[in-house]
């Protein structure tokens, strides 16, 4: 017997994906921008654990685990491209000054 | 004891490319060399063992091998697998004595050359690549190793990378033959998807017994017949060969002349019940290789490069294992495949020895005289010439075009039900085609040695170059009699041994086919001597520059066709993406405005002016509004690309 019902865990799954979100938009830190990629990811996550109790199949916990996969190999590539930026001279974690593209 | 020998022939060279890529030009130059030389050596070692217990065995069992299921799945499986049998044996033979002679022969060639490990290591894994191409049972396999060998290709064309052109014919070479790598692998899905699995037997088992409706068979045909056209550098893609010289020598004489450019023959003859089943495909086989070895001789008759005449050689060749092919004789095209290995690989070999020991001199007209100054090297290019022009009884070259040229008259190619187009034609074009070929090797042989020393040889030599050669002239001229018809001696130990069933010889041809055959190259040879040979030569330099052999130097136009109908179109793309042609419309369209707007303004037209100030007012800030979208800043972005999807969702779900 779940403890939480699909609903729920879509309410949960929303709020989370909400909260990374506005983080992405509103922190100009790359470090928790890349933390907030990391919580929307989670919720996509959270979604398909959910629906893989609610029609009991099992695929629903290995696709969480391939975006376990995803989100640590995000995370790495984000944190290496900060390194790469660091290295290269750029010791600045704020996201909008690299503006380069800018019409 | 076999089971554990054959993956071992593809290991040795393929663990000596990965040491010698990885060693990353920290090894010295000595080790590289011997390390490569003796990894496929020890190939060619263990191919002998092989032929030796796959032919002394009493029953003609092919050895198998299967090393792992590659993929698998309910309809399909595919497996890396290996077969031993004597159609493999014969290319296996080829691939790793012919490769072992000219690594030995690379070895003091390319000494002192700073990316030598780099050469080797791209020659070991060529070697690797095409003993996988023809030991392979699957034909996924086998593609593995087409692609490697394709790949090692483009990488040795391009060797000395600091020189744009030789970078640009490596990647023309990869272009073309990957259109028909593409071809080729429609030609596989196909099969795969009417059979069910890639593995050869099953696939021949398959055709024999009629399961694959005709008209898959004659697309699967044509499908792996343009794959084959495109790397055995066939009419219409025989484009990227001559330019392929530009690699080092010896990469010339192993990959684009021996071995890699066979590869197209061996998949043929090793699909060949699958092709004789599609008669239109060996109809369109044999008219492109009869082609081919005429418009390709012609070409070789007026080039002034040495190398480029020998390119042009090779192509008009492999139309004669093309045309075998397509008569249905793949055992006359596989001998054929054979002997002309051996002195294709002796041609290049001894060019690259002239080349070098003249100053790197290419153009034939600046040489002359050198039979003086290097009787040895003039011996062994008379062997290779002698060989490729087949002078009768004497050179291997000889006896395998004999069978192909036998095997063409009896031949009938039908081309609709009431028509049919007699394989005497083809045969007449294919003796035509034998006193071209003598003509212009004998040519060339009399121009660079003969007549007044022009250009001063220097040095000798050295002995590790001067062994293959002597081995490889021995087998130019002894190679074929191994097969000889039936007029002469019945000897067919070649054909007995792919075929053991039999295989059927015309013994009612008339005698006068085999004179004809055995005359042309002399004729030509008589011929070369009047115009080329004699100290008082009729010609020396090219006559006058007249279109039509201005056309045939540069391979009959088709560069520039080709150029006019693919490169310029695409070129023309590119540049119309690249200049953003949407981007300059809006610009234009902006300072129309302006412009009509400063003619309004003049002629003081009230209400127009007013209107066409605000038209720049607004333009103006729009482009401001626009401009402060595009600020560069991911949030910004990401934020607009939320909205969007709001907005999309809303009126989804609202709707």
């Amino acid at each position: 017997m779940p403890v939480f019902s699909f609903n729920d865990a879509l309410l949960v799954a929303v709020l989370l994906f909400a909260t990374g979100l506005t983080g992405v938009l509103v922190r100009r830190n790359l470090l928790f921008m890349l933390m907030s990629l990391d919580i929307m990811l989670n919720a996509a996550a959270l979604v398909f654990v959910a629906a893989g109790a609610r029609w009991h199949d099992a695929s629903g916990q290995v696709m969480f685990l391939m975006i376990l996969a995803l989100a640590a190999t995000e995370t790495a590539v984000g944190l290496a491209i900060i390194l790469r930026l660091h290295a290269r001279g750029r010791p600045s974690l704020d996201a909008d000054t690299g503006n380069l593209l800018r019409g | 004891m076999p089971e554990f020998l054959l993956p071992l022939i593809v290991l040795s060279p393929f663990s000596a490319a990965i040491i010698l890529f990885l060693s990353a030009g920290r090894m010295p130059a000595r080790y590289v060399g011997l390390l490569a030389t003796g990894s496929v050596g020890l190939s060619a070692i263990i191919s002998v063992i092989l032929a030796v217990l796959l032919l002394s065995a009493p029953s003609a069992e092919p050895i198998r091998v299967t090393l792992w299921e590659w993929m698998h799945t309910p309809v399909f499986s595919a497996h890396i697998a290996f077969e031993l049998d004597p159609l493999s044996l014969v290319m296996i033979l080829v691939v790793t004595v012919i490769g072992f002679l000219i690594h030995l022969y690379a070895v003091d060639y390319m000494r002192g050359d700073p990316g030598i490990a780099r050469f080797f290591g791209s020659m070991t894994l060529f070697i690797a690549a095409m003993l996988v191409l023809v030991l392979s049972s699957d034909l996924l396999c086998l593609f593995i190793g087409w692609e490697g060998v394709g790949l090692c290709s483009y990488l040795l064309i391009g060797f000395w990378y600091t020189n744009p052109a030789n970078t640009a014919a490596a990647r023309k070479a990869f272009y073309i033959t990957r259109i028909g790598d593409a071809a080729m692998l429609c030609g596989l899905l196909l099969l795969a998807a009417t059979v069910g699995t890639l593995q050869i037997d099953t696939l021949t088992e398959a055709v024999t017994a009629g399961q694959i409706t005709p008209t898959a068979v004659t697309g699967t045909a044509l499908f792996l017949l343009v794959g084959a056209l495109a790397k055995s550098a066939q009419i219409p893609f025989q484009t990227w060969l001559p330019d392929a010289m530009a690699g080092p020598t010896p990469t010339s004489a192993l990959i684009h002349a021996a071995t890699m450019v066979t590869a197209g023959v061996y998949l043929i003859a090793r699909l060949h019940i699958l092709f004789t089943a599609a008669t239109v495909a060996m109809t369109v086989m044999a008219v492109i290789g009869t082609l081919t070895l005429l418009m390709a001789a012609c070409s070789a008759l007026v080039q002034a490069d040495l190398k480029r005449i020998l390119a042009w050689s090779t192509i008009s060749q492999l139309g004669y294992m093309f045309l075998a092919l397509g008569t249905g004789v793949w055992q006359a095209a596989l001998f054929h495949l054979m002997t002309h290995a051996f002195f294709k690989a002796l041609l290049f070999l001894t060019a690259g020895a002239i080349i070098e020991r003249v100053h790197h001199e290419q153009n034939i007209f600046r040489m002359g005289g050198l039979l003086r100054t290097m009787p040895g090297i003039a011996g062994s290019f008379l062997a290779g010439a002698s060989a490729l022009a087949g002078l009768p009884l004497i050179t291997a070259g000889f006896y395998s075009k004999e069978l192909i040229l036998s095997s063409v008259w009896h031949a009938n190619f039908p081309i609709s039900s009431r028509f049919s187009l007699s394989g005497h034609v083809l045969w007449a074009i294919a003796v035509v085609g034998a006193f071209l070929t003598s003509l212009y090797i004998f040519r060339c042989f009399f121009i660079v040695f003969f007549g007044p020393l022009k250009k001063d040889a220097s040095g000798h030599t050295p002995l590790l170059m001067a062994i293959p050669l002597a081995c490889i002239s021995f087998l130019s001229v002894f190679g074929g009699v191994v097969e000889i018809p039936d007029t002469l001696a019945p000897v067919h130990l070649f054909t007995q041994m792919l075929n053991p069933s039999g295989f059927f010889t015309h013994t009612e041809d008339p005698a006068w086919l085999l004179y004809a055959g055995a005359a042309a190259p002399l004729v030509g040879l008589s011929v070369a001597w009047l115009l080329w040979g004699r100290t008082s030569s009729v010609i020396q330099e090219i006559p006058g520059q007249t279109i039509i052999i201005r056309l045939t130097e540069s391979g009959w136009g088709f560069d520039i066709l080709y150029d006019f109908v693919l490169v310029r179109p695409f070129r023309f793309l590119n540049w119309l993406g690249r200049h953003d042609i949407l981007d300059r419309m809006s610009s234009g369209a902006a300072s129309a405005t302006r412009r009509t707007n400063a003619f309004l303004v003049r002629f003081r037209t009230g209400i127009l002016s007013y209107v066409s100030e605000r038209t720049i007012v607004m333009t103006r800030e729009g482009n401001v509004l626009l401009a402060r979208m595009q600020n560069g800043r991911v949030r910004w972005y990401a934020a607009w690309i939320v909205t969007g999807l709001c907005v999309a969702l809303a009126s989804a779900v609202l709707s």
